[in-house]
């Protein structure tokens, strides 16, 4: 089994790795400790600043300092970053395409006990509606790594997502010449019958779905898009046309998010069964983390059984 | 101030005046008289104040200017205009759907504006980034923000002022047109933001009170803040909204509305009288 590890640590270390390398400055809202951005702030204190609990301010201090030359990340929660201050996200970075990096940790169910008013499922949604808006779940550790760089990189907005509970980093073992590229998605596996299509903390429990329909000699394909948008429309729809079945996954609502834009994309390119297993119009709740996923139907079984549906659907 | 120069600065804010009502006229809406009262303050930045290169609108070292309160872009692009950043002929394109000129300020799109604006609040904060920056790379430029009084009723506002205190950015000058009136009435009828000068003093700011058209108080105010170290200077600027246009001063309904053709002639005469006056 792979190393585990949460994506957010992938972030701070990525700072830290990449401070000497490329210019730029990070802010945080009094989280620094829970985002990882604490990592950077111990190392380049000169480069880092905490703008207080002040989530709108920070997003509009961002676009400020990117007007300036510089590259910028500004994090927070997921629920503060990209709910809270989303009105400044749209007007003062995505309206004037500022390239601002804004990051979203501790994103939705997995967030665990905390709760519902932490625990965001709608921010891939709310970032994706903003034009020119680069929106990344990456699904792992290595990937969280690679994303930071490409942000860093992209001349534009873009909105990082990563996650609070550790998850295994499979993706150097699954693809071994692996290159991050934006907008374009990652094959783990090939299959036949139906593709998985998943992001962020879903990936790897896809991979185990795809294990346990492979068990009832059905052969699952999984796709990793780890960009939401641009999406990569061509890999997904090649996927629907030779499964001629889909399945989503994700850690997000499934209004808004992958399984939207997927249905959106394949509805125009290769229209085939998609079934969506997310969280499913509902705010989250508190308790422990395996838990939540059971009771959210965000598991191997739900998205088995969705795939044997999604076939069962087929022309 | 020597008698010439504030001469020409009135004619210059005049000028201002003038286009404004010539933009907002063209377009059939827009905000004249948050526009009209910050004409004075407008020409003094733009021809006395700040490091700006007309012909390079995006010199690295220039001072920047954000326009918090964006609704007033009226007043932005006549200084513009009269300071040679955009044509003159431009201005009667404001609002149209083929022009560059937008209802609120588009960084992108236009030469020498240094922000987008028009969400209030959010240009305040922009500007504390502007001037951390500076701060980070020893830069020299600084950074002026003009905010409406309505818009202090934003919390942001507050979140700004306490993040340019704390982050000690004496290279930004915050100027707050105090006209008194919002959309839906007098501001400490609506939703009492007073007294801003008290404020600002808590959250840790250098405070000058001043009459936002005395060119001389303006002068004073701005030379004051840049001997200010280790704090952000606010001005807080009383000023009559709609300033210079007779039937639009002091009066709540021409915040945000256009003047049709008679009351039209009716200003640009009220205006053409001051600038005859000037000569």
């Amino acid at each position: 089994m792979a190393d585990k590890k949460a994506t957010r640590e992938s972030y701070g270390e990525a700072l830290v790795s990449l401070a000497e390398k490329y210019d730029f400055v990070v802010l945080d809202a009094d989280l620094a400790a829970a985002t990882k951005t604490g990592m950077f702030k111990k190392k380049y204190p000169e480069r880092f600043f905490d703008c207080g609990i002040a989530e709108g301010n920070m997003v509009s201090v961002a676009a400020g300092i990117a007007t300036t030359g510089k590259k910028v990340f500004a994090t927070s929660f997921a629920m503060f970053a990209a709910g809270r201050a989303f009105e400044q996200i749209r007007n003062s970075i995505g309206y004037p395409h500022l390239n601002v990096n804004i990051v979203g940790t501790h994103a939705s169910i997995t967030v665990g006990e905390d709760g519902a008013t932490h625990q965001c499922s709608e921010d891939l949604a709310l970032m994706r509606t903003i034009p020119g808006m680069t929106v990344i779940c990456p699904a792992d550790a290595t990937e969280a790594h690679a994303a930071v760089e490409a942000a860093l990189l992209h001349d534009g907005p873009c909105y990082l997502r990563f996650g609070r509970f550790a998850v295994p980093n499979l993706t150097p073992e699954l693809v071994p010449d692996y290159k991050f590229e934006l907008g374009k998605g990652v094959t783990y596996k090939e299959g036949k019958d139906v593709t998985i299509v998943a992001n962020g903390y879903m990936a790897h429990v896809a991979l185990e779905a795809a294990e346990l329909l492979a068990k009832d000699g059905i052969d699952a394909g999984v796709i990793n898009i780890h960009t939401i948008k641009p999406l990569d429309t061509a890999l997904i729809a090649a996927a629907a046309e030779k499964t001629g079945a889909i399945v989503t996954a994700e850690e997000h609502s499934v209004i808004g998010g992958l399984g939207a834009a997927v249905c959106e994309a394949l509805a125009e390119s290769c229209p085939v069964p998609v079934l969506r297993v997310g969280v499913e119009d509902k705010f989250g709740r508190s308790g422990k983390v395996p838990e939540l996923l059971e009771m959210y139907g965000l598991t191997a079984e739900n998205i088995a059984a969705k795939a044997k549906r999604a076939i069962s659907l087929k022309k | 101030m020597e008698q010439s120069k504030k001469l020409t600065l009135e004619r210059i804010a005049n000028n201002i005046r003038i286009n404004i009502i010539e933009g907002v006229y063209s377009a059939g809406c827009g905000h004249p008289g948050g526009s009209l009262s910050i004409a004075d303050i407008m020409a003094y930045l733009y021809f006395e104040e700040m490091n700006i290169d007309p012909k390079n609108p995006k010199m690295e070292e220039r001072d920047r200017f954000v326009l918090s309160k964006g609704h007033t872009a009226p007043a932005l692009y006549a200084t513009l205009a009269e300071r040679g950043l955009i044509p003159m002929e431009d201005i009667k394109t404001l609002r149209k759907t083929s022009s560059y000129l937008q209802g609120h300020p588009d960084m992108k799109g236009t030469p020498g504006v240094d922000m987008t604006t028009g969400s209030l609040g959010l240009g305040f904060s922009a500007s504390c980034g502007m001037a951390l920056s500076g701060k980070l790379d020893n830069k020299s430029y600084r950074v002026y923000t003009v905010l409406g009084d309505g818009e202090s009723e934003e919390g942001q506002v507050w979140e700004a002022a306490m993040f340019a205190a704390h982050y000690k950015l004496d290279n930004l000058v915050a100027i707050l047109d105090w006209n008194g009136l919002q959309i839906d009435g007098p501001i400490t009828e609506v939703m009492n933001p007073t007294p801003h000068n008290e404020k600002f003093r808590a959250f840790g700011w250098h405070v000058i009170s001043i009459d936002a058209h005395d060119f001389d108080a303006i002068e004073s105010a701005l030379a004051e803040a840049r001997e200010v170290k280790g704090k952000p200077t606010v001005i807080i600027a009383k000023s009559t909204k709609g300033k210079g246009v007779s039937y639009m001063e002091n009066a709540c309904e021409w915040h945000g509305q256009a003047p049709k053709e008679d009351l039209y002639k009716v200003a640009i005469a009220d205006l053409q009288k001051i600038a005859e006056a000037l000569n």
